[in-house]
């Protein structure tokens, strides 16, 4: 029975302090911080927070999530300073008694919590993603392009991208540079160059080669810190910079 | 910055405190590069009053001998000293040397190239230019 108890008392309601940033761009001129008390357990996310939030206090608060288990990419934002994605973060592990939650930085806010990701996936679209070659499988005689484990492995890993956009909020280049490509599509061109199906390398590095392309990454690593299914955008880029400098074939 | 675009702008590019030694690294790089561009600048300027003859030389290499001079000297070294062994770090990265291989990730998902390689480069960069810098005041307040 005393197991039971301090089974209980462990598991028993905390309350912490929720800030949301609150804008509303067709209304105010800058951010403003709400801030809401609400129940916490050991294993709340910051997302059942927000949603704790909506249900309960002020259902207006804006924010985009879908899946609730870091497989949309829908709910990035920023959590106590550092982007994550709102239902992988449990308030338990930021370790503070404040949550504050803001918009990702460098994107455009549509209100709230919930920022465009337009140009995302323009520059996502925009390096090609998908298989590039002339013959399709129905044409092929062996009816399907075979590839080996270890060829499987040059480029899995970066397959895992769900296109969330925290890398692209951490980037310090992306911080100041409009234009820049940005870490999540020149990963994914990486992903497709390394692919040994794929026959567009030549093009797609063409289209990254430019002077607000693949250049303008100065390897932070911020990007891979902050991606929430470990693809290492970072060492993709890196990677995609040996085929072009010629240390890569 | 502009709210429509939400960028960060130079304030969050410049913050060091969130991501990590290999931010630090980052900032680091880009205030030495800019210091040792400002060096450069006043040193062509320093050196061009030879025209000035002998004399006009003299007066201003008093000014790199006083005590201001010599920490100004020193921070040149340590940023000519970190620029130099972490750029030859950033370099090898970005010929995709020392950046790891490309792997099925397993949680909690360490990023590979933010391996220790890099880490002890970086650290290196940061000691080596403490030490140049230690050494260059000793041997100019040594005199």
């Amino acid at each position: 029975m005393a197991q039971v108890s301090d089974v209980a008392d462990n598991q028993s309601s905390q309350t912490k302090t929720l800030r949301i940033a609150r804008y509303n761009p067709e209304k105010n001129s800058e951010k403003q911080f709400m801030e809401f008390s609400v129940p916490v357990e050991k294993w709340t996310t910051v997302l059942e927070t927000i949603l704790n939030v909506k249900q309960h206090q002020d259902h207006s608060v804006g924010v985009r999530y879908s899946c609730r288990q870091a497989t949309c990419g829908s709910c990035g934002m920023i959590i106590n300073g550092k982007p994550r994605l709102a239902c992988f973060t449990k308030v338990s592990e930021l370790d503070s008694d404040v949550v504050t939650v803001e918009p990702m930085n460098n994107f455009p806010i549509i209100r709230d919590l919930a920022v465009k990701f337009e140009r995302l996936f323009d520059t996502h679209h925009k390096i090609k993603p998908y298989l590039d070659r002339d013959d399709t499988e129905l044409e092929s005689d062996a009816k399907e392009f075979l590839q080996s484990p270890e060829e499987l492995e040059q480029y899995i890993q970066f397959a895992n991208c769900i296109k969330c956009g925290l890398c692209n909020s951490a980037c310090p280049t992306m911080a100041t540079d409009s234009s820049f490509v940005g870490p999540q599509a020149l990963a994914q061109a990486y992903r497709y160059v390394a692919d040994s199906r794929d026959k567009g390398k030549d093009s797609r590095l063409k289209i990254i080669d430019e002077s607000h392309g693949i250049w303008r990454c100065h390897f932070a690593g911020s990007c891979s810190q902050v991606c929430p299914k470990g693809v290492d955008p970072a060492m993709g880029i890196q990677l995609l910079r040996g085929y072009m400098l010629g240390f890569r074939s | 910055m502009t709210q429509d675009e939400h960028k960060e702008g130079f304030k969050g590019m410049a913050n060091p405190s969130r991501y990590g030694i290999e931010r630090v690294a980052y900032w680091l790089m880009r205030l030495s590069g800019l210091g040792l561009l400002a060096y450069f600048i006043g040193h062509i300027y320093e050196t061009s009053n030879i025209l000035r003859g002998r004399v006009g030389w003299n007066e201003f290499l008093e000014l790199t001998q006083t005590t201001e001079g010599h920490i100004v000297l020193a921070i040149v070294i340590a940023m000519c000293v970190f620029h130099t062994v972490n750029g030859i770090r950033v370099m090898l990265g970005h010929g995709g040397v020392g950046v790891g291989k490309p792997a099925r990730p397993d949680y909690p998902y360490d990023p590979a190239s933010q391996n220790y390689r890099h880490k002890i480069g970086i650290y290196s960069a940061i000691i080596l230019a403490a030490i140049a810098m230690m050494y260059g005041l000793a041997v100019m307040f040594g005199e």
